[in-house]
């Protein structure tokens, strides 16, 4: 490992190598699952991702979620999800999925011209 | 996930989306170059958090006071905090934990150089708040605005956090430097020690760091390390001021034009020493964190044991 050839900085806490690293090798079957967290920072408010963990269970899992993500009183609750069980929309398909409001400007209130004395309105 | 072949429309795409200043999602199409850099600095960011806990957690139980104690026990925990969110973030691209983990342990994946230092005194504790995180939050503060959603989000909150560990380190350090002769020196002897380790850490100087470029334009480098080193100096040498001791370096001055101040040349041999493995403390480090994970084996079965018999009992109940 020397300057230049095998090294770069790149990294947060400290420089680390960038190059002679390996990132994927494959075939690490994970051990336990992967569990996306929300918290409901105070009451009043929805629960919000505030990311994910892995836990054996769905018990061990909000504990953990309270040490990792409300060590400075952040939430009032939390609700833990299996990542496995999440079903999201494919940025893939984002044009079609999402095009039928695209071209709804009258769902929203700016759309309408309001005489400048009529008031309330 | 559509393929990574290289599609210059879909290049041109993500690009644009960088150039903006918008975010990439876990799920969009990113090159495979993109996918393994941040994978890997993520990963090692993560190595360099959980390894991190090591030149600290060793003053745990000889902390001069309770309220010190506590102080460092809360930050140890946020240092496996951040570990633990960044693991996540480089998971939302596809890598596996176990894997990194095993990167780490079996050495092909490394960790800041800093954590190869050993503690000697209490002012080492000190010295490593006031000094490494604060080279820590000059790097990561820029990161809150990388392109990556999920790196920047964890940053965020990492940077947080971080602050904290800066303050209690100068207050820690504070105390040292104001009090006893023998604790002057303690304080003077950690930053001699610390000093120029903590000035490593934002890497090697610009013209020795090509991937930088190719960083920069994905957006997840936003400074250069000479930038960040620049204005962690800058920041710094007050504070040294401030508390009455001296930056080990002989050559640092003032410089009126520029309104920054010039330091002498780093080692890098040592800083390459120490990357290589062949610093103070790596070895002891990574056996530790081997024998931790080893020793953990029984309570990762013991909980898969309990979450199998409590799903065999709720489907019990349920038949």
């Amino acid at each position: 490992m020397t300057e230049g050839s095998s090294f770069t900085s790149a990294g947060g806490h400290g420089a680390v190598p960038t190059t002679d690293v390996p990132v994927d090798e494959g075939g690490f079957p994970g051990s336990q699952p992967l569990w996306e967290v929300f918290v409901r920072s105070k009451r009043g408010l929805s629960h919000t991702h505030a990311g994910s963990l892995h836990a054996p269970d769905a018990h061990m899992a909000l504990r953990n979620a309270r040490d990792l993500y409300t060590r400075r009183q952040e939430g009032v609750s939390i609700w833990v999800v299996r990542a496995a069980d999440v079903v999201a929309s494919s940025p893939d398909e984002k044009d079609a999925f999402f095009d039928p409001a695209g071209d709804k400007p009258y769902r929203h209130p700016t759309f309408y011209e309001v005489p400048a004395e009529v008031k309330n309105l | 996930m559509t393929s990574e072949t290289a599609d210059p429309a879909l290049e041109q795409e993500f690009q644009a989306r960088i150039d903006a200043d918008d975010r990439i999602e876990p799920r969009d199409w990113m090159p495979a170059g993109y996918r393994k850099t941040l994978i890997r600095q993520i990963a090692q960011h993560a190595h360099s958090e959980i390894i991190g806990m090591q030149p600290e957690g060793n003053w745990i139980t000889r902390a001069p006071s309770l309220r010190r104690k506590a102080i460092l026990l809360a930050k140890v925990q946020d240092e496996a905090g951040h570990g633990l969110y960044l693991y996540s973030a480089a998971e939302t691209l596809g890598a596996d934990r176990d894997e990194l983990l095993d990167l780490l342990h079996t050495g092909r994946q490394k960790y800041s150089t800093i954590f190869n230092y050993p503690t000697v005194t209490w002012a080492d504790v000190a010295a490593i708040g006031w000094l490494v995180d604060g080279a820590a939050i000059m790097n990561q503060v820029p990161l809150t605005r990388c392109s990556y959603g999920p790196y920047a989000r964890a940053m965020i909150r990492v940077c947080k956090e971080e602050s904290f560990h800066q303050r209690q380190g100068f207050e820690a350090m504070t105390v040292l430097a104001k009090g006893t002769p023998a604790q002057r020196k303690m304080a003077q002897d950690a930053l001699d020690r610390w000093w120029w380790p903590s000035l490593m850490m934002f890497g090697p100087n610009d013209d020795a760091s090509p991937n930088s470029a190719q960083s920069m334009a994905w957006g997840i480098k936003r400074f250069s390390n000479d930038e960040l080193r620049q204005r962690f100096v800058d920041a710094t040498v007050p504070q040294a001021e401030f508390l009455g001791l001296t930056v080990p370096d002989p050559d640092l001055r003032w410089d009126e034009e520029s309104g920054h101040y010039r330091f002498g040349e780093i080692d890098w041999d040592e800083f390459f020493t120490v990357m290589r493995g062949d610093g103070p403390c790596n070895r002891q480090r990574l056996q530790r964190r081997v024998a931790a994970h080893e020793e953990g084996a029984w309570v990762r079965e013991a909980a898969a044991a309990h979450a199998a018999k409590q799903a065999r009992r709720t489907q019990e109940v349920a038949a």
